[in-house]
């Protein structure tokens, strides 16, 4: 059963995440980036980490891909050409090389290790609200804290940039 | 049947280099930038088969961060992309010459 789900998560998440580098319109690419999102959600329910999935679907496919669609929508941009339609295979060529390099080179990394991984049964409360919640304000207060810093720049950043009048 | 760690690592690696082949093939600025949001998905998905698998919550508070790191990232770079656009009227990054020497 959690084969058979595994299988149909990966490969929604695998075509849709193909999907996104090959669409025409940006708009589409980020319907199939929110499908992506979506199946890697359903992979963190099998792995048992709730609280990771979700803020996976209000975070990413919720908050960022409506950013993402708002904006997309707010410049109203016309298609881009595709690359293989405008036969720029130097481009296509570079992109293939430099990702069979490093498929090949994480692969070699996955199997040049030894023993096996089994999934013990998790210890109680893994992945729950309550268990990332006590981490976040005992072992990890100060990233914790610097994030909320990260997160105040940005929205000044953003605020700044997006004025109508860059000086 | 139980699902290895290898599967989650491999699935990870292969949506890696989908986004790395978006970043190199599109001149989208946009598309390029879900390309990018791609490849942080999938590191996200190894930090929490690994947390799964070793049975310990730190990848979880990891994958925390980078989501945070990732939604500031997107406001500042989707302002940009707003900026130039309305400066240039493009969002064609080969069109966006102006620091080539």
């Amino acid at each position: 059963m959690e084969l058979l789900l595994f299988s149909g998560l990966a490969t929604l998440a695998l075509v849709c995440g193909f999907l996104v580098i090959v669409q025409r319109h940006a708009v589409y690419s980020a319907l199939f980036l929110i499908l992506t999102m979506g199946a890697l959600a359903g992979l963190y329910i099998l792995l048992e980490a709730h609280f990771v999935w979700a803020v996976q679907v209000l975070v990413y496919a919720g908050a960022i891909m409506v950013l993402f669609l708002f904006v997309i929508m707010l410049l109203n941009v016309t298609t881009e050409e595709v690359p293989w339609a405008r036969r720029d295979l130097g481009r296509i060529g570079l992109a293939l090389l430099l990702a069979v390099v490093l498929l090949g080179e994480l692969l070699v990394m996955l199997f040049s290790g030894t023993g096996t991984a089994t999934a013990r049964p998790v210890s109680p409360g893994f992945g729950t609200t309550e268990t990332v919640g006590r981490l976040l304000f005992t072992r990890f207060l100060l990233p914790f804290e610097i994030t909320s810093v990260i997160l105040l720049i940005a929205i000044v950043g953003a605020m700044v940039l997006a004025k109508k009048h860059l000086s | 049947m139980q699902v290895p760690l290898s599967a989650y690592l491999i699935l990870s690696a292969v949506l890696f280099v989908l986004g790395v082949i978006g970043v190199a093939t599109r001149r989208n600025a946009l598309i390029i930038f879900m390309s990018i949001e791609l490849m942080l998905n999938a590191v996200n998905l190894s930090f929490v088969a690994f947390s799964r698998f070793h049975n310990s919550m730190d990848g979880q508070i990891f994958v925390f961060f980078v989501m945070a790191v990732a939604t500031a990232e997107v406001a500042v770079g989707l302002a940009i992309i707003l900026a130039i656009h309305r400066n240039r009227e493009t969002v064609d990054v080969a069109e966006l010459n102006l620091l080539k020497w």
